[in-house]
């Protein structure tokens, strides 16, 4: 993404080359150019833009991408933790609505 | 006011059984966005049952997921009603919709064209081929700036009730002059974390948002400063001053992360991890500070 790069070495995007098929659905999901095509595979050419969506790992149909997926959101995190922790009531799950 | 759509099959134009369709949410922005920038053509709108929350969001909670689209699908018989087998779905709909689950559950091919509604009509145009364009997201000033207004009004019952808290303790303690101060530094300390950070947010060094939240905090200490005379201020009462002020940037700066499009949750996890307790120190250490120089120096 122009302009914007966040923290590295923390995403948790993984891609298994042997059981990739290279059917390039990835390329097509992720917004912001985490995979390049690869010969008959796919590559990570830039993990570190990756914002951990999930739209790849759940769109690739061998299951070849892990990501723990979720909202990068501070106060959606802050919810959660006060709800793991019985601090807050269980209110609708965290983030925006 | 009501911001949901029924969702169902609608029509844009007079599309034949051979015409495109189009997936969206429920949520009447998007319902509208989509409808205008295809406004003049023949298409198929599909719109899901999004409880009026937007692709992206709903996407993340799975509402705008595979189940809804196959059972959208079936309960609109849109198989009957159009002779190809694609549905165009919003790129920022793929953390909720898997395709090739929506092809084996229901027979319709999935393809993701465009992350914005008003590129549909570039892509319908360019034979259904998305362009790198098309995949690239964007966060521009103004993209920024309309978002600010609704992340004030989230906030400002919280700042009213630390700031009152602030003006009669202050109060108490060291005059009106020093509740009105106290006050004035803390609001200013707010917006600037809540308006100045994401404004400046790529200009601002580094990456993280704590980082940048407490530089723009910064700048709001330096201003104070220089408005509220702080040049006859003791150096305990100015360290409290630059250690609080930017704490409260930074935590609403970091709040901001929920509204950017481009930061992970492993990410924002980290930054909450040593950012809190940074924040919550700088807090503690400043107030001890306020008061060593209110009562010993």
């Amino acid at each position: 993404m122009k302009n914007f790069r966040y923290l590295e070495h923390v995403v948790t995007l993984k891609l298994d080359d042997f059981i990739c098929i290279g059917c390039g659905r990835c390329l097509e999901v992720c917004p912001h150019q985490v995979f390049a095509a690869n010969g008959e595979k796919v590559r990570l050419a830039d993990r570190d833009a990756c914002m951990e969506c999930g739209a790849c790992a759940l769109n690739c149909p061998v299951r070849a991408i892990t990501v723990d997926a979720g909202v990068g959101c501070a106060s959606g995190l802050i919810n959660e933790w006060l709800q793991v922790h019985n601090l807050r009531k269980v209110s609708s799950g965290g983030c925006c609505a | 006011m009501d911001y949901i759509v029924p969702p169902g099959l609608y029509a844009v134009g007079h599309p034949a059984s051979s015409d495109p369709v189009v997936v969206t949410a429920n949520y009447k922005m998007s319902y509208d966005a989509v409808r205008q920038s295809l406004c003049g053509r023949n298409v198929w709108l599909l719109v899901l049952e999004t409880y009026g929350i937007n692709v992206w969001c709903a996407a993340g909670k799975g509402t705008f997921g595979t189940g809804e689209l196959v059972r959208r699908v079936k309960a609109t018989r849109l198989a009957d009603i159009v002779s190809h087998r694609r549905l165009l779905l919003p790129i920022l709909g793929a953390p909720g919709v898997a395709a090739h689950e929506v092809a084996r559950r229901c027979g319709f091919s999935v393809s993701y064209a465009t992350i914005r509604a008003a590129d549909l009509p570039e892509y319908l145009d360019n034979g259904m081929v998305t362009s790198p364009e098309m995949r690239q997201l964007t966060f521009t000033l103004y993209e920024r700036l309309i978002l600010i207004p609704v992340e004030l009004v989230l906030a400002v019952k919280m700042i009213a009730m630390v700031g009152a808290v602030i003006l009669l303790v202050m109060t108490l303690l060291g005059g009106m002059t020093a509740g009105i101060l106290g006050f004035c530094a803390f609001v200013g300390a707010s917006f600037s974390g809540i308006v100045l950070g994401p404004l400046l947010l790529p200009w601002l060094p580094g990456r993280s948002f704590a980082v940048k939240g407490a530089i723009a905090g910064i700048l709001w200490s330096v201003l104070f400063y220089l408005l509220a005379g702080g040049s006859s201020w003791n150096g305990a009462v100015s360290a409290a001053l630059f250690l609080t002020l930017p704490a409260v940037s930074s935590f609403y700066t970091l709040n901001f992360t929920g509204c950017s499009p481009y930061t992970s949750r492993s990410g924002v996890k980290r930054e909450l991890h040593f950012g809190l307790p940074a924040m919550a120190a700088a807090v503690v250490v400043g107030i001890i500070l306020l008061l060593v120089g209110r009562y010993l120096l």
